[in-house]
């Protein structure tokens, strides 16, 4: 293989500027907004007031429209940081690393967010908030390993090791998104098999699983917009004094 | 709309405050996570503004 077929693309090596970034991540950062907001609302009114009740679960069933895209989102969150994290190390990209550290807070957040709605879920449903089931540990284990990554990044002021410090967790705490992913299928497990996948035919009618899709991906754009939001702030601190910041609008309010 | 009135879609044949309180958590949460965000990005920029100001 030649040298050059192993040449990332342009882009690739704009990303990791911080000027380049925070160009782009500003045009980017309002349609997040806009799509996650909307998104989100559509879906939850929806899923909340449209949507048929299930025949087995009634109602209840509704709260699969907030926690499966929470159970979703926390998990690809923590690939997303453990990707970041990894360009950061190889390519020695600071940016890398900013983006990384974004994606603790909010990461932790989605995986609460589906602890807590699926113990809720479990009362009316199994008869109790909480079960050592495989599927709920691991995903306890997964919270744990955010605030585990989010205490050792405040426990070191030193940016750039804090920065290679996340990398190196979240690469090595993605062993346990497998672990969660799969735990229902290795283990006898009281939670169900996944019902939603992008890539097969959905199981559940259109009227039940379109407003699943459009929290899914509500709570997608909403996470980018988060990330994007946290990455520039970042930018802004460690670039302070760079003569592309000072002249830009957003200092100079031109 | 699914519920007949607006009492049966809050009750939701009692399985409201589990649906309710759900969809609460899941927005709050949430909004509170972008709430954060745009205040820090608003603090760094105000870090920013007075370093120019000084230094001007």
């Amino acid at each position: 293989m030649t040298e050059s077929s192993w040449r990332m693309p342009r882009w690739f090596h704009q990303m990791g500027s911080p000027k380049w970034f925070y160009g782009f991540a500003g045009i980017l950062q309002p349609w997040f907004a806009i799509a996650a907001l909307g998104l989100l609302t559509w879906g939850a009114v929806w899923g909340l007031a449209f949507a048929p009740a299930d025949y087995q679960q009634g109602n209840s069933f509704r709260i699969m429209y907030v926690h499966v895209p929470a159970a979703i989102l926390s998990q690809s969150i923590f690939l997303g940081m453990a990707v970041a994290g990894a360009v950061g190390l190889v390519w020695k990209m600071k940016v890398a690393f900013m983006v990384a550290r974004s994606c603790i807070a909010i990461g932790a957040t989605f995986t609460a967010i589906a602890l807590v709605t699926g113990a809720i879920w479990g009362k009316p449903t199994w008869g109790a908030y909480w079960v050592w089931d495989a599927r709920l540990t691991s995903t306890l284990v997964l919270f744990f390993l955010y605030a585990g990554i989010m205490a050792l990044n405040q426990a070191i002021s030193e940016r750039h090791i804090a920065g290679k410090a996340t990398a190196i967790l979240a690469i090595v705490g993605t062993i346990n998104i497998p672990i969660i992913k799969y735990s229902v299928e290795w283990w006898n497990t009281l939670h169900q098999s996944s019902s939603f996948t992008l890539t097969a035919k959905p199981s559940m009618p259109a009227d039940m699983y379109l407003p699943l899709l459009l929290t899914v991906l509500g709570s997608y754009c909403l996470f980018a917009l988060v990330v994007l939001m946290r990455t520039r702030s970042q930018i802004v601190q460690s670039q302070s004094g760079a003569s592309w910041l000072m002249q830009h609008r957003d200092i100079t309010g031109a | 709309m699914y519920f007949e009135s607006l009492e049966a879609l809050l009750n939701m044949a009692g399985h409201g405050p589990y649906v309710w309180s759900c969809y609460g958590l899941f927005f709050a949460l949430l909004g509170i996570n972008v709430w954060h965000a745009k205040r820090q990005q608003l603090k760094a920029l105000k870090q920013v503004k007075a370093f120019v100001r000084r230094n001007s």
